[in-house]
């Protein structure tokens, strides 16, 4: 009997160490909150500076074309990027100091570089769309590119992300079919869901 | 017959040996400070016990610098992997039949 709680606990303490030595457990859902906040905040200014007063729920059939709106809207969306990864790194240095946890190691240099493929390829794949006049799946090609990246990176970090990832390929799928509303997607996607699996992994893994 | 005890690796009977390889298959290589960080050893201990590992041909050491400075760190072989998973099979075994 007592050998075999030693065989237990073995078992136990090597799955923890697996786990904890290759997953990036400093993630901060508070920072998925907050990047799901400039998203919406981001949207909302778009809505205002293109649609409206049309309603943000109606269907769209026309396309913006004027040049200088295109690159608001480009800068409007790195201002969230940036701000987002800011924020992100940011609040998972602190919580890894709090921790006593080493924010820059061997797994998140694994995550970065995960990350950073798909997304520097979605990144180019957009701007030669937008630079070749295909505007409408411009939105939901962030979204699906986005997802590709999390699904990418997710084996290194908590289970949520492969979910969120999930998530953000459907719904960039569906958006591509439905390009009128390209920016209520995107909102849902960048805002609500980020905010939704931030809330999840705040509760779980930040107090 | 043959007892499930008998399927141990003596090698990796070792708590510390076995939280060693373990880390090395959920990640593809790890660094000597990385480890001895994770499991709270100390320098001495941690260098027998990957000699031991190596001698064993479990894992393999590649040996690089990192602004001039030496950076060792280790991968598990095919046939640490091997012996790893035996090793486990074996602890479930024997859990299984003491449960009994």
């Amino acid at each position: 009997m007592n050998q075999n709680r030693t065989y237990q606990n073995d078992l136990e303490s090597i799955r923890k160490l697996m786990e904890r030595s290759s997953k990036f457990i400093s993630l901060s859902g508070l920072a998925g909150i907050l990047a799901g906040i400039y998203a919406l905040l981001g949207a909302c200014f778009v809505y205002y500076l293109v649609h409206y007063p049309v309603s943000p729920f109606e269907y769209r059939i026309y396309s913006i074309q004027k040049p200088w709106i295109i690159a608001q809207l480009i800068s409007v969306a790195f201002l969230v990027l940036t701000l987002s990864i800011l924020t992100g790194v940011w609040l998972s240095f602190k919580k890894a100091k709090r921790n006593g946890k080493a924010f820059w190691d061997s797994t998140s240099k694994r995550i970065l570089i995960n990350l950073l493929i798909p997304l520097a390829s979605g990144g180019v794949f957009i701007l030669i769309l937008l630079w070749n006049g295909h505007f409408g799946i411009a939105a939901p090609a962030c979204l699906i590119f986005y997802g590709l990246a999390l699904l990418n990176a997710s084996p290194n970090l908590f289970e949520e992300v492969r979910y969120l990832g999930y998530s953000e390929i459907a719904l960039g799928l569906i958006s591509a079919a439905l390009p009128g509303y390209g920016l209520l997607f995107w909102s849902f996607g960048f805002g609500v869901l980020h905010i939704i699996y931030g809330s999840v992994m705040y509760k779980r893994y930040d107090q | 017959m043959k007892s499930p005890f008998d399927n141990l690796d003596k090698v990796l009977e070792h708590r510390a040996r076995l939280q060693i390889i373990s880390v090395l298959i959920a990640n593809e290589s790890f660094d000597f400070n990385s480890i001895k960080e994770l499991l709270a050893i100390t320098d001495g201990s941690l260098a027998t016990h990957m000699k031991a590992l190596e001698r064993e041909k479990y894992i393999t050491v590649i040996k690089t610098f990192i602004d001039r400075k030496p950076n060792t760190k280790y991968k598990v072989t095919e046939r640490g992997r091997g012996a790893f998973k035996r090793h486990l099979d074996a602890m479930e075994e024997l859990i299984k039949q003491q449960k009994k």
